[in-house]
């Protein structure tokens, strides 16, 4: 079968996607569960043990706390509460911390640091698996076991007010709720006087068993402007007065029931230092978790340093408290400070349930459970526990009792923690065979790209593949025979859960043919390589190819970058390569446009010659790099020399000025940046100076390639923009400096909504009705740059107003080189095609992302949507996390099929985007299964490998753009055959 | 003929060298508490001054070009301010180049200008010895066949090198080691330095190994 590089690529990148998909299907555990979680029926608590005696004491015990009010403080940071803050603005709060009857710990929270994420630990005990971020924009009930749950089957009567989030994860749990969306991130009072509202009511009822308040406005307040704002101050105290409130109403409730009540103060997530969380910096994890309650005694004088504990702990402890069973997949241990008071019978009557409770969990997530250390510690305690229990009946006496009581204690509590600290390893256990298959897949797909390069950049840019002889050869056969016995082996051999076998043995099936399939094709490639290659060297008709300076960098620098992934540093820091080699490309180029301008230094008559002959017979034809220095510098003019000279400064001072808008990364994360000065309140006018520049040199530039009607369209469209950011008030009107009441901006969103589809209609039509009258290149042209020009309105209107000035550069740098660099210096359409990827890459960092989870701006998905709509949510906020690669790629397709003799340089432009994108995927994925017990996996390389997959699967869908526009740039297949034919 | 010239290429490269390695050790005899690390500046500043030096001895003492018939006190004069010139314009340039790459604008300029004046005497002061304020030279040189004898040839391989080895020094510094040297604009100055020197070592085997195939149209 022939195909074109274009098509074999883009089918290629399809194949790439699905393996991906498979590894990471394989590479994101699911959580640890608990297998019974399906039944929900009470199981009767583990009796107390009793070496040989009798004890009657099988039921739960009784609860410690009459009431719980749980005050959640959305990103509370540790030293909010512990620090100079806590001192100064949450004076209540710090006396009890340091006085009063209360128990403080600092509670850590894994990564990652999202809301939902965190308030399923919380509420379950369990650590949730990383996907689960992914589903935080549309979190689904929770179906494990909870305490929340627990309360309501014990007929506990519990209220909520806060976070719209707890609603969603806790449908019918509440006997009364108040959810507030946190739609807004500019809005930190309403948020907040919603859930207080409610406050002086339900404190005066007392007809619940737990109240549960979640407080957004210090993270949203943390969002806007950081840490160190002085709103925050405010805000804490504000948070104390409502503390000091509940305080007190519950102590004066306590004195007429005279039982305790719980008072839980604690944070879901920290704050980093620019305000954002999501990551696991030690501002982000450190949570403050204080216990307050009346029935902690402590002396005076007695001062504590607050615990490091888990944030998981907290779930067991409330269980304990409120007298309920312990969630089923809960990997936290009870606090002990909470049950000291009590007599030790109760206190190892606890630890035991809370031990029996984990080592149950251990059982069914681990195979081999019993050579566990923390399961021997429990086995040892329980023994213990038994003996002591006996003596404790037969009323022994009191010394040895207590020495033995604090040894199980003692024996009790390390093996809570060994237990403990063995689950939470366990959520990384990874589906190696999955993983397995996808890896396998994506480098088969590599080397059959690699294997093809020669063939698909050569002349034609077409290539045979080989389909038809490997689905009836021996090899295949024996291949996949070999791979379903394997399949076979493996799945029955499995201890843990994996994916590949619990699909249905069609789909599996399948796959295998897919993966012998394509070694069979690598295989005759390879061998069509070899027999090619000694053919030529016995003829040695062709030189051998030499490679300019310009090609050995573009290669050592995707070498490179390929190579850093490795580190978890330069993960962190990828945004400092990509600008790095884009800056050391603008200085090749700006030494390339030295060399053309000033000829004679470099003439060098028999190597240009050389250059022809290759281009002419190996390389891209059309754009003719053969001596390229004589012709093309004798044709300029002395004005258009000089800009030839400069653009490459130009370029590079526009990469220098856009670097230092948004600061990205770790290590830079935290220096202020122009995107900050821009976005706080005082310097609105600016930014809307800023914004409105930004959108009319766009237009300039945009509007020169596009017809009438959509030229009005983008002004129109552009103008859209302008009012959509001011009617969510972001920028000001000029003529309307005061600002009044914001809306969603619904209606303008809208408004540009229609002629970024109207403007991407008008470029499909053009397109098409260039493929029916053939060889009308112009039409297609026109078409194509319209399909991009509605892409850049359609950027304009999601980036964020202080990125305008990005997507605004973004267009001058891509005129320029254009105009300056690509045309006169007539590069081959390969190396086009890897800048266009590097300066890609490059302005996916300069609008501020960076490789991790919190830097993605959800807000893109909100534009001009009411409600939150999951499917054209995501495609937004994927499309403005991936302005920058789509930008530019689509002004390659453009560029390319503008040059008048293209001919196949887009399919080849294709097959070359497509093997650079598929290089670092197919690379990342083995090193990060080499790197899977790494310390920073789930924090550094798994947000990273998200993305990568994210990338991939734009790629897929850049290279079909690219093949459906390269299908009509060739005459029709018959009409070159015919040429062919006559021209052989 | 060509041994003897190679030779005493050799032992002018050894001499740069020696003065690198006296710049780093001569310091802490006179000086207290002197490390290239913690006084990096200071160290930056003698390295300069005395690789300077030594160049402009070795031009002095062998006179690769005999270059100007005119020898006239006024032309020497303006020759000495052109070379003062093109240096400085040099440092600037490195010191923009630098900030282009990523450089703090505002802090640690002192740094970064030390660094472009470092790297200006490993390039641009060979090549104002060797060639004079002569940019036709300079492009002669640095273009693909123009050299036109061992010294052109040894100037542009520890040229190239000390460009290539500050450009690798840069990359260490987003890793999260927590060295000393990773801190702007140390490792750049360092790899520099090793650029430089290895420059200086690989330039006069290169021309010995390829001695053969090395013409040169003026010899």
């Amino acid at each position: 079968m022939r195909l074109g590089s274009g098509a074999f690529a883009a089918s290629c990148v399809a194949i790439e996607v699905l393996g991906v998909a498979i590894f990471l299907r394989g590479f994101f555990p699911a959580p640890v569960r608990s297998s019974s979680r399906t039944e929900h029926r009470a199981e009767p608590p583990a009796p107390e043990p009793a070496a040989g005696a009798h004890s009657n004491w099988t039921k739960l015990p009784p609860p410690l706390f009459n009431k719980v009010v749980i005050v959640l403080i959305d990103a509370l940071r540790d030293d909010f509460v512990f620090g100079s803050k806590g001192v100064k603005y949450m004076p209540y709060t710090s006396y009890l911390v340091e006085k009063g009857a209360s128990h403080s710990f600092v509670a850590e929270a894994k990564p990652p640091t999202v809301t939902m994420p965190r308030i399923k630990a919380l509420m379950t005990g369990s650590l949730p698996g990383f996907v689960d971020v992914i589903r935080n924009l549309n979190s689904p009930a929770l179906l494990e076991d909870s305490v929340i749950r627990q309360a309501k089957a014990a007929g506990k009567r519990v209220i909520f007010y806060g976070d719209e989030t707890w609603v969603k994860l806790f449908p019918k749990h509440f006997v009364e709720y108040d959810g507030t969306t946190s739609f807004f991130v500019s809005d930190y009072t309403e948020v907040d006087d919603n859930v207080t509202r409610h406050l002086d009511t339900v404190l005066k009822r007392g007809d619940w068993d737990m109240l549960i308040l979640h407080y957004l406005g210090l993270d949203h307040i943390g969002h806007i402007s950081g840490p160190n704002s002085p709103l925050i101050g405010r805000k804490l105290s504000e948070m104390d007065s409502i503390l000091m409130k509940i305080h007190t109403s519950l102590l004066s409730k306590e004195r007429e029931t005279l039982s305790p009540s719980l008072l839980v103060l604690c944070g879901d997530h920290g704050m980093s230092e620019t305000g954002s969380h999501g990551a696991s910096s030690t501002e982000e994890v450190s949570t403050p978790l204080i216990l307050i309650s009346s029935s902690f005694e402590r002396r005076p004088g007695d001062i504590r340093h607050p615990k490091r504990v888990q944030q998981t702990d907290l779930a067991a402890t409330l269980a304990i408290g409120l007298g309920l069973p312990i969630p089923k997949d809960s990997v936290g241990s009870l606090l002990f400070p909470v049950v000291e008071g009590k007599p030790v019978r109760e206190q190892l009557r606890f630890l035991h349930l809370n031990t029996v409770q984990l080592s149950k969990l251990l059982q069914e997530n681990m195979p081999s459970y019993e050579k566990d250390p923390g399961f021997e510690q429990f086995k040892m305690a329980e023994r213990l526990h038994g003996n002591w229990v006996k003596l404790h009946l037969e009323e022994n006496r009191s010394d040895v009792l207590l020495s033995l009581g604090t040894k199980v204690l003692r024996q009790y509590l390390g093996a809570l923690k060994t237990l403990s600290l063995s689950l939470s390893t366990q959520v990384a256990q990874y589906d190696i065979y999955s993983m397995a298959v996808g890896t396998v897949v994506v480098l088969e797909v590599l080397t059959l790209l690699l294997l093809s390069t020669p063939q698909a950049l050569c002349r034609g840019a077409d290539l045979e593949v080989p389909l038809r002889s490997p689905v009836f050869s021996l090899l295949f056969y024996l291949v996949f025979l070999v791979l379903s016995a394997i399949h076979v082996i493996v799945c029955t051999s499995a201890t843990s859960s994996c994916y590949l076998c619990s699909l249905p043995w069609p789909v599996a099936g399948g796959l295998m043919v897919l993966v012998s399939a394509l070694l069979c094709a690598i295989v005759s490639t390879l061998t069509r390589t070899v027999i090619e290659s000694t053919l030529l060297r016995k003829n040695a008709a062709l030189p051998s190819s030499r490679w300019s300076e310009m090609d050995l960098l573009l290669m050592l620098g995707t070498a490179g970058h390929v190579l850093s992934l490795g580190a978890s540093s330069f993960v962190e820091e990828e945004h400092q390569t990509w600008y790095f080699l884009v800056n050391t490309l603008c200085l090749a180029l700006s030494q390339e446009t030295c060399r053309s301008c000033f000829p004679g230094d470099d003439s060098k008559p028999q190597h240009s010659v050389h250059m022809l002959q290759d281009s002419a017979v190996y390389r891209a034809p059309i754009l003719h790099r053969a001596g390229h220095t004589s012709p093309s510098s004798e044709a300029l003019g002395g004005h258009t020399r000089w800009a030839i000279l400069a653009s490459p400064w130009l370029v590079l001072a526009c990469c220098r000025l856009l670097r230092s808008l948004n600061q990205t990364g770790v290590q830079g994360a935290h220096r202020p940046d122009l995107g900050l000065w821009l976005t706080s309140s005082d310097h609105k006018v600016e930014l809307s100076g800023l914004a409105a520049l930004s959108l009319l040199v766009i237009f300039l530039l945009v509007q020169r390639g596009c017809s009438l009607v959509s030229r009005a369209a983008l002004a129109l469209g552009l103008l859209g923009v302008f009012c959509y950011r001011a009617a969510i008030g972001n920028v000001l009107f000029p003529w309307q400096p005061g600002n009044k009441g914001f809306s969603k901006g619904i209606i303008e969103a809208r408004f540009v909504y229609v002629f970024v589809l109207g403007i991407l209609f008008t470029g499909t039509k053009d397109l098409l009705k260039s493929q029916v009258i053939a060889a009308d290149f112009k039409i297609k042209t026109v078409g194509l740059w319209e399909i991009y020009s509605g892409l850049v309105l359609l950027a304009a209107l999601l980036l964020r107003p202080h990125n305008l000035p990005v997507l605004a550069f973004s267009l001058l740098i891509q005129t320029v080189m254009t105009k300056f660099i690509w045309k006169p210096l007539r590069h081959d359409a390969a190396e086009i095609t890897v800048m266009h990827y590097w300066f890609g890459q490059a302005f996916f960092y300069f609008q501020g992302n960076s490789n991790n989870i919190a830097t993605i701006d959800i807000s893109a998905g909100f534009v001009g949507l009411d409600t939150y709509m999951e499917i054209p949510a995501t495609f937004l906020t994927v499309f403005g996390t991936y302005v920058g690669p789509v930008l530019w790629a689509s002004h390659l397709a453009h560029f390319l099929s503008s040059e008048a003799s293209s001919g196949p340089a887009l399919s080849r432009a294709c097959f070359c985007y497509a093997l650079i994108c598929s290089v670092p995927v197919a690379t990342y994925l083995i090193l990060v299964t080499s790197l899977r017990y790494h310390l920073f996996i789930w924090s550094v390389f798994s947000p990273k490998l998200l993305y990568e997959g994210m990338h991939l699967l734009i790629t897929a869908a850049l290279c079909a753009l690219f093949t459906a526009a390269d299908q009509n740039s060739r005459a029709g297949p018959i009409q070159r055959w015919t040429l062919e034919m006559g021209g052989s | 003929m060509k041994d003897t010239d190679i030779k005493r290429l050799l032992y002018a490269h050894l001499l740069c060298i020696f003065s690198i390695i006296l710049s780093i050790f001569i310091p802490s005899v006179f000086l207290e508490n002197f490390s290239i690390l913690e006084t990096h500046l200071m160290w930056l500043c003698i390295c300069s001054v005395f690789v300077t030096a030594v160049n402009l001895v070795l031009y002095l003492v062998v006179k690769p070009n005999i270059s100007s018939k005119r020898n006239s006190l006024s032309h020497k004069v303006t020759r000495i301010l052109k070379c003062c010139i093109y240096f400085l314009m040099s440092c600037f340039s490195f010191h923009v180049i630098f900030v282009l790459y990523g450089a703090p604008l505002i802090e640690l300029v002192l740094e970064t200008f030390s660094f472009a004046v470092l790297l200006s005497t490993f390039t641009t002061v060979p090549c104002l010895c060797l060639l004079g304020p002569n940019i036709k030279a300079w492009l002669r040189v640095f273009s693909r066949n123009g050299v036109t004898s061992i010294w052109e040839n040894s100037l542009q391989i520890t040229t190239i090198s000390s460009f290539v080895g500050a450009w690798l020094g840069a990359f260490p510094i987003p890793l999260d080691w927590e060295r000393p040297w990773q801190v702007w604009p140390i490792s750049c100055t360092l790899g520099a330095t090793f650029g430089y020197v290895a420059g200086l070592v690989i330039s006069p085997l290169w021309i010995y190994w390829n001695r053969k195939q090395l013409t040169y149209k003026n010899n």
